[in-house]
């Protein structure tokens, strides 16, 4: 592959619910919309208000000593799950649990709660218990339709099973001697079958 | 937008709400009376209608989508509208900012601080996802110089905008000056042989006509649709990747 999806901007919205606890929050509106004009506005609330922020906001405004923000973790990093976890990691679809629950579990040690080396133990070992899973699948699944094995994936996962498949398809094109047998780039074929979906449409 | 997007999460219910309002006034700093709007998931109903942020850096979220939904290294058009709008935001958000910093400072009034950093991360997520969408879309374009060769089809030029246009020719060229300057005199195709050669002719079948085609020793050769020939592997390596010719493996 000559390029490579730029995965740093996650798109599914990704948030947690935090809990806002600072008075100043409520002086926050004072903006001026793009007219200029004052725009009126209720107050938030002030102290101990719950919000559902956007992961970035949330880091952003985050602040250790002066205590701007309290997380409140979402379901999946708690302490009922954390026992499902530990129990059987492979059990779970993490797909719906949040498709990026690695991703946003790292992102959530950032806030400092004082669960932080379990969930980070979590994470890791529920890591370490699917992986052996999905390597062997993606290593074994040839010409076959995988979405069985796929929809459980989280995102990462999913991405190192695409990796496996990739490997698997060159080494198998490798073995019947197709590895010298030049094709028209992916890219080509793509473009033309679209042109011609678009042609019918 | 479609339902779909009124899944679980409350967050994507404000923000289809609000990207009316955007419509028909953009950017209006918004915390406002959700029991107006029809759909509220019965889990989220607890929370009090006037704890929501309004959603800047959506529009900018969704060039990136649009990027994604196009799999497989496909170029979309460039979509200058939306560029366009996020930079607007981002100049609307970051004088609104510079007011606030002159009165705090001036004023000494720290409890604008929290709005200032509010749309400080705003102003940086936008420029994480501005800098992300023109980022891939490079890495795109220099993926077409590899697989369509120098000269790409009207249609994918269309979809670029005039600045990625002259980065591509700019590439071409430091690619260009690279070959030249290794393996000796006449320098190396390294566009050539992606795939370990064989052989150095090989047999190919035409996919479409594609006119005449002249090979080194002067011999012209008409490609016409469905007519096999047996050509050296060299000349033939950039039309097969196009699709002019079939590479046939007895």
């Amino acid at each position: 592959m000559w390029w490579h999806r730029c995965s740093c901007v996650p798109l599914r919205p990704v948030y947690a619910e935090f809990e806002l606890s600072l008075t100043a929050m409520g002086a926050k509106p004072s903006g001026r919309n793009v007219q200029g004009q004052r725009v009126c506005q209720r107050r938030p609330g002030s102290q101990g208000t719950k919000m559902e922020m956007p992961l970035w906001l949330a880091k952003g405004l985050y602040e250790r000593k002066r205590r701007v923000l309290s997380m409140e973790l979402p379901k999946v990093y708690r302490e009922g799950w954390r026992t499902v976890f530990g129990a059987d990691p492979t059990v779970v679809d993490l797909h719906k649990m949040g498709p990026y629950y690695y991703g946003l579990g790292s992102q959530l040690l950032h806030f400092d709660s004082p669960e932080n080396p379990e969930i980070a133990n979590t994470i890791l070992q529920t890591f370490i218990g699917r992986f052996r899973r999905t390597m062997d699948s993606s290593q074994n699944a040839y010409n076959e339709d995988t979405s069985a094995l796929v929809e459980r994936l989280d995102c990462l996962e999913r991405s190192l099973f695409k990796a496996g498949q990739s490997g698997l398809n060159s080494f198998q094109l490798w073995e019947k001697g197709r590895s010298s047998h030049l094709t028209a780039s992916s890219l080509v074929i793509n473009y033309r079958k679209r042109k011609i979906t678009d042609l019918q449409a | 937008m479609s339902l779909l997007t009124l899944r679980r999460n409350f967050f994507n219910v404000h923000v289809i709400t609000t990207t009316k309002i955007y419509r028909e006034n953009c950017l209006r700093w918004y915390i406002g009376d959700l029991a107006s709007y029809d759909f509220i998931p019965k889990k989220y109903r607890h929370l009090s209608a006037t704890n929501k942020f309004t959603m800047f850096c959506e529009k900018a979220v969704e060039l990136i989508r649009e990027l994604h939904r196009m799999g497989d290294g496909q170029l979309p058009a460039f979509n200058e509208d939306g560029i366009r709008q996020v930079l607007e935001e981002m100049k609307a958000l970051y004088e609104q900012n510079q007011t606030d910093v002159n009165e705090a400072k001036t004023e000494g009034k720290s409890e604008l601080i929290p709005s200032i950093k509010f749309r400080h991360s705003c102003l940086l997520r936008n420029q994480r996802c501005i800098a992300a969408y023109l980022y891939d879309r490079l890495l795109r374009i220099r993926a077409l110089r590899w697989e369509y060769g120098s000269v790409l089809p009207t249609t994918i030029r269309f979809h670029m905008c005039a600045e990625e246009m002259e980065w591509f020719n700019q590439y071409k060229k430091s690619l260009a000056t690279y070959m030249r300057s290794i393996g000796g005199e006449e320098g190396l195709d390294i566009t050539q042989d992606m795939k370990p050669p064989k052989s150095l002719y090989i047999e190919v079948r035409c996919l479409k006509d594609h006119g005449e085609f002249e090979i080194d020793d002067g011999t012209v050769i008409l490609l016409k649709k469905n007519s096999q020939h047996f050509l050296p592997r060299w000349k033939c390596e950039q039309l097969i990747r196009q699709g002019v010719l079939e590479h046939v493996i007895s």
